[in-house]
Parts: structure tokens; C-alpha cells; sequence
């Protein structure tokens, strides 16, 4: 009795495997081009909380938790400038010692076991901050302060701090205007210095800090209208202070159900912290980017490019033997100039800008504004590496390493 | 400046002034009145609010459970004290230890200038000791500071039991980022400055004293805490210090902060607080607390530690635990969270506090008034010695010169050096003679309480007020001594010039005394000015002879102390005044010499001489 009716399911199943293999069949190029739909090959992410001081605890807990997610979202330390204007995990008033934490009765630490701060305390300026941006760097300036994007970089640049209309507030002594911003994001953009960038901001009149953008392919998001203040949230009496902002709370709460294949794209983050839980109206800016906001996955900002996918199907793709060549030579060129690289080397400036770098001299020449109408865009797309591994599942995988060398 | 050099303008104003000046003055004498008693209302005062970002609100957790522990050390400490008679230095310093403190004294030794019979003290010899909680994690740069004075009057032995175990509970946390100093002085306020002068390594007030062994940075804050039972129902909060001086509003903000936290009854002059404010009732009661905080900010004495530490520009105050008969009472407990949430939020500091106002006026603990709203008042009353003087001016200047050239003289500046050489000469000796008459009075009575001693049969500190009394009483019949020395050759003249100079004296000083202590400034302004403005030898002499004398810079002291003990509904008989008057003049000289105030300076080197010129002119011949 048991056997037949076994064996029948199995029929049917193995039936419905043909017919689904023969739908797919059809829809695989399609995916396969939605594969690559971000035209990004890296992440990065600058985060920074710009107040000092122990009763702004929370701002540190604000981007240390945009820091956590984007880690655990994949991108490494290397790829993220961190930086803080206080140490509030060693602040002598902090009841906990080595902990920051987000949530109200220690649960959550985002503080965690590894934070790699890049700035801190008062190397937090405007100045570095710019500079970290624009790539205008001094030459000494260690490989993890800075951000070494390109045109194929996807950004994300986290802000908090207290602000007004049309500032935000660095530490006690500067602030950095709307204006200051919008021209840094143009001097990326005319630098190549990345390929799409989500700005975030958690701040009093958060919305005005975007108004002044100019620059194409920026996102951005803010805690609180103009005229708005954002509040803080999670008040915790055992350590004293205030642990989060109410806009970064829920953005955390969002961002943690997050995993690096989720599907959900930033609609879904326009929609958290509603104003009935942040008490302020978060803002959001659409109309500088090229992509419906609905097809851009959140990991598309907050992960590592990971592309990959596991399809039962097998895709015929069509080898480009001149560019698996290419690039393989570039990678054999690569090893060779292993010895003699300077820091200031390590940025590809004269390759992204095709000019011939100076000899002696590290100057970075006036961005190239000619170029930018014969520039187009999205650049093409061949220099990407595709490792076809041939067994019964494929992999198609993109190294977020591996791009720099074949520009 | 064309209104003034055009002739024709000028004399239409100088006619305005002399004849409208009368009822100017009593406009603006009027309006300085009723602004200073509209202050209590709320137009002028507003909520006080917490300014300081780091102590922003009252969100940390009270830990503290040792009440029982604070009585068992208060019991101890009472009867140590009692065995031994003085402050039980030892078992003081075992007790700090035994709660981990690192514990140092200090002795110190003051010889003061005559006996002081309210504290029945001469010779003072005593040791403070204290203990100093390292921040675990912080770098010793900046300190709290928790004292309790023991004195002869108030032992205070359930504050001491309180600090200890404050100190034990503080040393069990660990986040600590400044050192907390527990201090415990001898004769009270004595010991409080000793071991102010020692941490801060100065000397004014001639007190020797052992230097401090440890040390823990600069001061941010200090809390004075009197408690006497091991209930209170209520705590009653002080901040006038030496000389008016009052710590950062945003101190006593945090202490009603976490009054209302623990539902504690916190009182302010003894007052409670008035909860109707959109009534009559609520402001008039806050006029009375007002009033009370005029007075006693006046009076220039250190109305508890807190005081002494406001002269390093260290924020305190005093915290006394009041016992009456009320229902609800709270236990040491209550004070101790009360006290360690102060403390907590004290160490959130990054900055001194400076971000709340240091000049105010308090009509309940919930209410202030700031600079801004209260100095017209004293304005006003300023102005009629002002427009008193500008009319006097101008009868002096065109008395002396012609009409026809009174306002045809190109430059007004300096006019007719013959007249005015006149009465500079008749000027000069009464000025002279009533300054040295202040400075009589000022060094006197402490430089010849022996020869008083000698030849009267009286104690050294009754030699000293009586002599002050003789003195400021001699200084009366000055009149008759100076105008033999004057020749006066226009008798008007002379007593107008002389009453231009004291209005202006008068004038300047009660100014820089309302800048620097308002309270001071306009009790004088509000008894003297009109007395001053008055003053004439025509018209009713007798009237303004009493008038004077009513408003003489010690019958001001003497209607002072009645009007705060009818404010603190405790009325005084005449005899009782009259003794209180006598402690007072005592302890003021005293407190001069111990701590440094400066009441008895201010009154016998400025305005006792300013008011006898005031009086020369009443009686000018």
C-alpha cells in the first residue's frame, strides 16, 4: 500500500521539476541581468558621529550601530571609515566599562568585540572629513583613514550629530554646512569616486542637510524635517543617558532583520520609524538617483558586494577569452609592482583621471570637468571577472577585491 | 550733545528739569517700589529650567540602602563625640578608612580679634579631616565635595552617619570621573575656611592651619548637609553666601530636580512652596520668600559652608534636614538618593557649571528672577538721586552766573573756577572729617577693646559694640565741630555744593553695591534715597532729622532684623530686637575678620560717611 502511492508522488514531483525547469529556462537571462542591475563592484561606508561628551552617548551608539549592520552585512573593516568624536565605551562615567549599548537594559552592545575607529576624538573636523570624502588626503595618511572608491562604488555615508538648518555640528568648535556637502559629494562625483551613494543623516532639521545636493546618483535620507528636532529614545537610568536617537533606533531594528540575501529594497526603508514612533517626520530625497528606489536592495548599500547565486540551471555564458586574458595579465603586473608601492600609489588617481601622475609631486589636478559630458554612463561593464565554475551548481561570483586591477 | 550745547534748547531743558524734578523723583522713587514688589509675579519671574546639557535630566538610579547603616554611624559618632568633646578625629579617621577612603586631617588655630559670646569661642584650635574617593578611572583633575560641619551648636551627628555611608555606597561604584571629597570640619564654619584657604593654598583671614596632605583637583561643586534626627519632614535648601555671592542657578535646579524625583518636601527660607501661581496668594507668598532672600542676601553673611566655597568660585549649597511636627516624615534613606542622584548627575560635568545664571532672586525653589528683570528697580531708585543732583547743578550754576550769560556761555564745562574754588574749600573739610570718622569707626572698636576693657566694666565683645555704637553716635554732633572750620561766605551755596557731592557719592556707591549684591544695594537705596533726596537746612528740620536718622545706615540694620523675623513669623519684642541688633554688630565685625565679609567695611568706611554728609547739610549754619 505505502510503495505505490510513494513512487506516484515522486512522479508528480519530478514532473513539476520539469515544467518549473522549463519556465526558468526561459526567465534565467533575465535574472542573470538583474544579477548585475546595482553596476557596482565595491561597498564602502563613512560613518560618523561628529558630538563629543557623555550626555551624547547616544550619537556614538547611533553609528556604532549603522556600523555593526554594515559589518555584519559584509562589508570588512578596510571598507568602512569610522569616525567617532568621543570614546564612550572607556568614558570613565560609564557604569559598563567597554560596552555601548543600544538598547535599554544591556541588550544589545554595539559596541561589540572588534571596532576599528578610524578617526577619533579630535581628528573628527570638518576638514578630515571633507578630505576623507574628496580624496584629498596627505600622502603619510594611513590606507584605513582613507576611502579608496571608485566609479563602481556603491557609498554609504552615515551622519549624526547635533544640527540646524543647513549645519550639523562638528565636536564644540565647526560646523559643516549644507552647501560644504552638496560641493564635496560634486567633487566626488567629478572624481569618480563612486558609483552610487545613500546619505543618511540623524539629526535636528535632518532634511536640510540634503536640500542643497546637486551631484547625480545620491540617495538620501533624514531623520527630521526642517524645523523639526529628532528626539532621543531609550532612556537607561542604570547608565544615566539617553542610549540612542529615536530615527536610528528603528533603523537598527530594521537593519537587523536584514540578512545579505534579502530581497528588501530601500521603499522598505523610506517606511521605518513612522511618525508616530519617532515624534519627528524622517525625509527622504529620490530625485538625483537613476534607479527606482523599489529595485535597489538595502544590501546594495549596507552589504558587500556578494553576488552570488545558486541556480539549478545551467547558463551558458559566453567566455570573452580577450578579457579573462587581459585581466589575468594585469593580475600578473600586479604581482610584480608587489615591492615598490607607496602609499600614495595604492589610490588608482591617475587611473581613474587617465592622467600621467607626477613624478615627485602628489598634487591631484582641478577636477576634470571637460570630461564630464563625454563620460558615459553607466561605463562599460566588460572589465568584471566572471568565474564559471563548471559542476551541477554554478556560481557566478563578482570579488569586490578583485576590480581594481582591471581598470 | 546738540541738545545740550544749543543755548536756547538747554535752558527750556534745564527749566523742565528744575520744575518738573519733584514730581520725577517721586515718579521714579514710586516706580523702583512697585517694581521690586512686582517681581514675585509672574510676568517677571519665570519657571527655573535646567540649562546644563550634561545634568539634563534626572534619569539615573538611586542605589542607596544605607539608611540603617548611616544611623549605626551616626549613634557611634554621637557618642564618640560625646566622650571625647571634641571632634572624634580618630575614630573619624578609622571609620573613612574602614569604607575605603584615603583619609587625611588638617589642624588649624585662630586667635579671633575678641571673644565671639554667640559661639563662645576665643582661641579656636581644631582638626577637620577628610577623605578623598578616587575616580577609578579618571585622572584626579576635578573633584566633588560632600561636608558636614560639627560644631558646638549642631553636632550634626546623623549627617556624619549619613556621609559615611554615602561614601561606603559611592566606593562600590565604579563610575566615578571625579574624586569625591568627604570633609567633616571642626567649629563649623571655622573649619570650613581653614580647609578652604589650605586646598587652595591662600591665607586671607590670618588662620593657621597644617597644609592639606592630599588633594584632588580643582573643586566643581560642593553640598553642605546639616541633618540633626534620624527623620526629617522636610529639607530646607540655602545659597546666599559670603557677601551675596549665590552659586549657579542650574545647582539648585538639580537639587529641586531630584526633590520632586523623590517626593521629597524641599523648602526654601523655610518657606513651602506656593502651588497657585495664577492667583493672588501664590505671588504674594513668594514675595514674603523673596524678601526673606533680600534680607539675608544683604546681611553678606555665609549662611552655612556653602558660603565660604563660593569665594573660590566653587557652586554650593547648604542642605539642612528640618524636623517639625508634620505628619509625613522621610528617613535618611530619602536623603541619601536625594543626595547620591546629586552626586551622580554632578559627575556627568564636563564643564564648571556657568551655563545658568549666577545672579538671581528666588521667590520659591521653582521660580527666579533674573538679573535683567530686577536691576530697574534699583535703576529707578538711583535715578532720583541722579535727577536730585542734576537739579542742585544747575541751581548752583545759574545762581552764580547771570541769565543772560547762563545760557550764552559757549562752553559749559568748566564754569566760573572763583565760585566753584569757594566751595571746594568748604567742601573739603566735612568730606575729611566724616571719612575719618568711617575709618574711626572702622578700626577702633577692635584696636581699643583693652582700653574700654580697662576702664569700663565690661566683657571685650560688649567693649567692642559699644564702642562702635559711641563712635557712630559721636559722629552726630560732627556739625557743630565743622562748621567752625568752614567759612562759609554764601551760606546756600556752600550746603548745595556739599549735598551735590554726597548725592553723587551716595549715588555711585549704592550703584556698584547693587552690581555686585542687588539685595544689599537696594535696601539701602530703598531707606536712604529718600531721606537723601530731602535733606535741606530750610523747611522742617526736625521732621528730617528723624527722617536721617531713620534711615542711618544702623537703623537700617536694626528695621532689617525686625522685618525678617516678621517675615519668619517669629516676632520680635523691642528688647529682644535691641539684643539681636547688639549680636548682630558683633557678629558682622567678627565675620569681617574671620571670613571676610565685607558689610561692616562697606557701612562704616562708605556709607556712614556718606549719610554724616547728609547730615552736615541738615544742620549747615
Amino acid at each position: 500500500m505505502a510503495a505505490p502511492c510513494f513512487f506516484s508522488r515522486l512522479w508528480r514531483a519530478a514532473l513539476a521539476l520539469l515544467a518549473l525547469g522549463s519556465l526558468a529556462a526561459s526567465q534565467i537571462e533575465d535574472q542573470a541581468k538583474q544579477f548585475f542591475r546595482s553596476g557596482h563592484t565595491n561597498n564602502w561606508a563613512v560613518l560618523v558621529c561628529t558630538s563629543r561628551f557623555w550626555f551624547n552617548y547616544r550619537h556614538v551608539a547611533n553609528t556604532l550601530s549603522v556600523y555593526r549592520s554594515v559589518k555584519r552585512l559584509g562589508i570588512p573593516d578596510s571598507h568602512i571609515v569610522l569616525m567617532l568624536a568621543d570614546d564612550m565605551a572607556c568614558n570613565a562615567r560609564n557604569p559598563k566599562p567597554a560596552t555601548v549599548f543600544s538598547h535599554k537594559n544591556m541588550e544589545l552592545n554595539v559596541y561589540g568585540d572588534d571596532v576599528e575607529v578610524d578617526y577619533r576624538s579630535y581628528e573628527v573636523t570638518v576638514e578630515n572629513f571633507l578630505r576623507v570624502l574628496t580624496g584629498r588626503i596627505p600622502p603619510s595618511t594611513p590606507r584605513s583613514k582613507r576611502l579608496l572608491s571608485d566609479d563602481r562604488s556603491n557609498i554609504l555615508i552615515y551622519m549624526t550629530g547635533h544640527g540646524g538648518n543647513g549645519f550639523l555640528k562638528f565636536q564644540d568648535s565647526e560646523e559643516i554646512t549644507n552647501i560644504e556637502l552638496a560641493d564635496a559629494f560634486e567633487q566626488m562625483w567629478q572624481k569618480r569616486r563612486y558609483n552610487e551613494l545613500l546619505f543618511i543623516i540623524d539629526t535636528c532639521q535632518g532634511a536640510s542637510m540634503y536640500e542643497r545636493f546637486y551631484s547625480p546618483n545620491i540617495m538620501a535620507l533624514a531623520s527630521s524635517q526642517v524645523g523639526e528636532d529628532s528626539l532621543s529614545h531609550q532612556p537607561d537610568p542604570a547608565i544615566g543617558v539617553h542610549l540612542m536617537d529615536r530615527y536610528t533606533f528603528y533603523v537598527l531594528e530594521f537593519l537587523e532583520e536584514i540578512n545579505p540575501a534579502s530581497q528588501t529594497n530601500m521603499n522598505d526603508l523610506f517606511q521605518v520609524c513612522p511618525k508616530s514612533l519617532c515624534v519627528s517626520t524622517p525625509g527622504h530625497r529620490t530625485d538625483l538617483f537613476q534607479r527606482d528606489p523599489k529595485h535597489v536592495l538595502i544590501t546594495d548599500f549596507f552589504g558587500s558586494v556578494r553576488k552570488v547565486e545558486i541556480t539549478t540551471e545551467t547558463l551558458s555564458l559566453q567566455r570573452d577569452s580577450q578579457i579573462t586574458e587581459s585581466s589575468y595579465k594585469e593580475d600578473r603586473m600586479d604581482e610584480e609592482l608587489m615591492e615598490p608601492l607607496k602609499y600614495a600609489e595604492q589610490l588608482p588617481v591617475a587611473q581613474i583621471i587617465h592622467q600621467a601622475l607626477l613624478a615627485e609631486v602628489w598634487t591631484l589636478p582641478s577636477a576634470p570637468c571637460g570630461m564630464l559630458g563625454s563620460r558615459s554612463w553607466p561605463a562599460t561593464f566588460t572589465g568584471s571577472v566572471l568565474q564559471l565554475v563548471t559542476s551541477p551548481v554554478h556560481v557566478l561570483s563578482q570579488s569586490s577585491e578583485l576590480h581594481k586591477v582591471q581598470f | 550733545m546738540g541738545l545740550l550745547s544749543d543755548p536756547v534748547r538747554r535752558r527750556a531743558l534745564a527749566r523742565i528739569v528744575l520744575r518738573l524734578n519733584t514730581p520725577l523723583c517721586v515718579l521714579s522713587y514710586v516706580a523702583g517700589i512697585a517694581w521690586f514688589l512686582a517681581l514675585a509675579f509672574p510676568p517677571l519671574t519665570q519657571r527655573t529650567y535646567m540649562s546644563e546639557n550634561a545634568m539634563g535630566s534626572t534619569m539615573v538610579e538611586e542605589q542607596f540602602v544605607g539608611g540603617d547603616r548611616a544611623q549605626g554611624f551616626a549613634r557611634d559618632f554621637a557618642a564618640h563625640q560625646r566622650k571625647s568633646r571634641a571632634l572624634p578625629v580618630a575614630w573619624l579617621e578609622r571609620m573613612m578608612r574602614s569604607v575605603g577612603l584615603e583619609v587625611y586631617t588638617q589642624s588649624f588655630s585662630r586667635k579671633l580679634p575678641f571673644p565671639d559670646e554667640t559661639h563662645e569661642r576665643f582661641m579656636v584650635s581644631g582638626t577637620n579631616v577628610y577623605g578623598i574617593l578616587r575616580a577609578p578611572r579618571a585622572a584626579s583633575t576635578e573633584s566633588l565635595v560632600l561636608t558636614v560641619p560639627c560644631g558646638p551648636d549642631s553636632t550634626n551627628s546623623q549627617a556624619v552617619g549619613l556621609l559615611l555611608a554615602l561614601a561606603a555606597h559611592f566606593r562600590g561604584q565604579i563610575y566615578w570621573a571625579k574624586d569625591i571629597i568627604f570633609l567633616v570640619t571642626e567649629h563649623d564654619l571655622m573649619g570650613t575656611e581653614a580647609w578652604l584657604e589650605a586646598y587652595h593654598d591662600v591665607n586671607v583671614t590670618g588662620m593657621q592651619s597644617s597644609p592639606l596632605q592630599g588633594r584632588a583637583g580643582a573643586i566643581q561643586a560642593a553640598v553642605a548637609l546639616e541633618l540633626n534626627s534620624d527623620v526629617v519632614t522636610s529639607l530646607d535648601v540655602t545659597v546666599e553666601g559670603l557677601n551675596g555671592q549665590l552659586p549657579n542657578l542650574d545647582l539648585l535646579n538639580l537639587f529641586q530636580t531630584f526633590c520632586q524625583k523623590g517626593g521629597l518636601l524641599c523648602t526654601l527660607q523655610g518657606k513651602l512652596q506656593p502651588q497657585d501661581w495664577t492667583s493672588l496668594d501664590g505671588p504674594l507668598q513668594g514675595l514674603q520668600t523673596l524678601l526673606l532672600m533680600v534680607l539675608r542676601q544683604a546681611s553678606g553673611r555665609p549662611h552655612g559652608p556653602h558660603g565660604l566655597f563660593l569665594r573660590y568660585r566653587v557652586e554650593a549649597l547648604t542642605l539642612r534636614g528640618i524636623n517639625s511636627f508634620r505628619q509625613y516624615k522621610y528617613d535618611l534613606v530619602t536623603v541619601g538618593k536625594a543626595l547620591e542622584g546629586m552626586f551622580r548627575k554632578l559627575n556627568h560635568l564636563l564643564e564648571r557649571l556657568h551655563q545658568s545664571f549666577f545672579l538671581y532672586l528666588l521667590p520659591a525653589l521653582s521660580r527666579f528672577v533674573s538679573i535683567g528683570v530686577y536691576m530697574p528697580a534699583t535703576g529707578f531708585l538711583l535715578l532720583v538721586l541722579g535727577l536730585k543732583a542734576l537739579e542742585l547743578w544747575m541751581q548752583l550754576h545759574e545762581v552764580g552766573v547771570s541769565p543772560q550769560e547762563a545760557g550764552g556761555s559757549p562752553n559749559p564745562g568748566p564754569p566760573l573756577p572763583g565760585a566753584q574754588g569757594v566751595s571746594l574749600a568748604s567742601l573739603l573739610a566735612p568730606v575729611l572729617i566724616s571719612q575719618a570718622m568711617g575709618l574711626a569707626l572702622y578700626i577702633l572698636p577692635v584696636l581699643g577693646q583693652h582700653v574700654a576693657v580697662q576702664h569700663f566694666p565690661v566683657a571685650e565683645a560688649e567693649a567692642v559694640v559699644l564702642t562702635l555704637l559711641a563712635i557712630y553716635v559721636a559722629g552726630l554732633a560732627l556739625p557743630h565741630n565743622t562748621h567752625r572750620v568752614v567759612s562759609s561766605q554764601a551760606p546756600d551755596r556752600g550746603w548745595m555744593a556739599l549735598k551735590l557731592v554726597a548725592l553723587i557719592y551716595l549715588a555711585l556707591q549704592l550703584g556698584c553695591i547693587a552690581l555686585t549684591n542687588f539685595s544689599l544695594g537696594f535696601l539701602l537705596a530703598a531707606t536712604m534715597v529718600p531721606a537723601a533726596a530731602l535733606t535741606s537746612p530750610h523747611g522742617p528740620r526736625p521732621f528730617y532729622a528723624a527722617l536721617l536718622m531713620l534711615t542711618s545706615p544702623a537703623a537700617i540694620l536694626l528695621g532689617s532684623l525686625f522685618l525678617w523675623r516678621e517675615l519668619q513669623e517669629v516676632p520680635l519684642s523691642l528688647a529682644e530686637g535691641w539684643q539681636l541688633f547688639l549680636t548682630a554688630l558683633a557678629q558682622g565685625v567678627l565675620e569681617h575678620h574671620t571670613y571676610g565679609a565685607l558689610l561692616f567695611p562697606l557701612l562704616a568706611l562708605g556709607l556712614y560717611p556718606c549719610w554724616l554728609l547728609f547730615w552736615n547739610v541738615l544742620f549747615w549754619k
